[in-house]
């Protein structure tokens, strides 16, 4: 498999009737790590996450990855705010990007099995997935969205409305991620969550990006004066 | 009263003693029906998930059509099953008309519509719930159908049943493009017409309630094969 990395995207815009979701967005994404998109609500995070992805239609300018579109699409993976629960058992939906890749059944049931189990989920793999929790739901899309190994993987609020507990483990099964190499695309509406997880931000604003920078300095100076105040909890717009 | 009792007791003593001829009626009623029944699933259940699935100019039209065609006149289709295959007619060569596979052939265009219709309306849902997952993951139109299929099986078996229903308990078009020919081309509803017909109260209701049986019976295997209502599921 060809590298994915880097992503550019040049002036990506994307509008549905005459408005505009989000963008022009200039960006580039490079390097393992886990970059945390945040921004209040209606900037346009989720809508440039599928941009980005590719399952929303870009309306103007460009985003390339490092090789052709076909095997980019392939390479990555999305994880969504509800997750999307086939109405099959926990095994069979862990296993199904593997069967769409046509891998034998007996081996994509063997490692849906060892991913089920990395992400806690072994004592019930052959329950009726939407029936599970949400935060069993969401740790199995996760471990679904990593079943094939994608370069890069993008997560829409992985977290909402999820109580505490099943946070640590999604985030503990997201760091594991990033250390095996996988690049992580992340948005969420939880600062915590945001200064825990991020290597480097996105600050989305009425669908541009407004500000960006390594996590590090981003969080103690940020440069722009609306990040500043959306870091400290007021309600910017 | 009389004659349902008298009915009721006739259809008991050949349900027992097995009729050589009521269970041949009755093999051939199963026969024509789940061959129709298995074509009509060939042709309508693909189709069904192809219509929820692609978007094409005359997807709408063809919906409408379907749902309108739910309700398509039996005796009409075997007229026109008949006209088809005439002598005279396109098909005419094959020499299929008075033969169960004639019977076959209208029945079968007699349920696709409403197969393919119910089929639909599950399949529909189940498409707008994973729309973006299928999408996201890049499934090619092949998958997307076959998920889909899979994954809607049990209200597909009660679109298959709702067909079963509608072909077992139909007359009008197998009556005309089968002649009911003793022997050849009889089955339950021709014959309980024919015994109407004659005047033989007694041994039609016999042959409804077996019909009835037999219909009843199909349902409850199939839904036993498939395990619906049991289980954690549903």
């Amino acid at each position: 498999m060809s590298a994915l990395l880097p992503l550019v995207a040049q002036g990506a815009m994307s509008r549905r009737g005459g408005r505009v979701l989000v963008g022009p967005v200039d960006l580039r994404l490079d390097g393992p790590g886990i970059t945390v998109l945040i921004g209040p609500n209606g900037a346009g995070k989720t809508s440039l996450l599928s941009l980005l992805h590719g399952t929303a239609r870009l309306s103007s300018g460009s985003i390339t990855w490092a090789c052709p579109l076909d095997e980019a699409r392939h390479a990555q993976a999305f994880v969504f705010q509800r997750p999307v629960m086939l109405r099959r058992s926990v095994i069979e939906n862990i296993a199904y990007p593997l069967r769409i890749r046509k891998v034998p059944r007996r081996e994509a049931l063997a490692r849906a099995e060892t991913a089920a189990r990395r992400v806690g989920l072994g004592e019930m793999l052959n329950r009726y997935a939407p029936l599970l929790s949400g935060g069993e739901q969401q740790k199995l899309a996760l471990a679904r969205a990593l079943i094939t190994e994608p370069q890069v993987l993008f997560l829409d609020e992985p977290c909402a409305s999820l109580d505490g507990r099943a946070m640590r483990e999604i985030e503990s099964i997201l760091t594991a991620a990033r250390a095996s190499g996988t690049r992580l695309v992340l948005s969420t509406h939880d600062m915590g969550q945001a200064r825990r997880l991020a290597d480097d931000v996105l600050f989305l604003l009425r669908g541009r990006l407004h500000d960006s920078g390594p996590a590090t300095t981003f969080f103690t100076r940020p440069e722009t004066p609306q990040a500043r105040a959306f870091l400290q909890g007021d309600i910017v717009e | 009263m009389v004659d349902i009792w008298n009915g009721m007791t006739q259809a008991v003593w050949l349900m027992l003693t097995l009729d050589p001829e009521l269970v041949e009626i009755s093999l051939r009623s199963l026969r024509v029906t789940l061959s129709a029944l298995l074509v009509a699933c060939t042709i309508a259940l693909p189709l069904a998930a192809l219509l929820a699935v692609r978007r094409f100019r005359w997807r709408r039209g063809i919906i409408a059509l379907l749902n309108a065609l739910m309700g398509l006149p039996p005796v009409v289709v075997g007229l026109v099953v008949y006209v088809i295959l005439s002598r005279s007619g396109p098909l005419g060569v094959l020499g299929l008309l008075f033969t169960p596979t004639a019977m076959i052939v209208a029945q079968t265009v007699i349920i696709v519509p409403l197969i393919a219709s119910v089929a639909h309306q599950s399949i529909r849902e189940l498409w707008a719930e994973y729309h973006d997952l299928l999408i996201s993951m890049n499934v090619s139109e092949t998958q997307k159908i076959r998920t889909l299929l899979w994954d809607s099986r049990r209200a597909l078996l009660t679109a298959a049943l709702a067909g079963f229903g509608r072909a077992i308990g139909e007359v009008g078009a197998i009556m005309i493009v089968g002649g009911n020919i003793d022997h050849a081309t009889r089955v339950l509803t021709t014959a309980i017409a024919l015994e109407t017909g004659k005047g033989d109260f007694g041994l039609a209701l016999a042959l409804g309630f077996v019909l009835i049986a037999l219909a009843v019976a199909v349902n409850l295997s199939i839904h036993w094969l498939g395990r619906t209502e049991r289980g954690d599921r549903w």
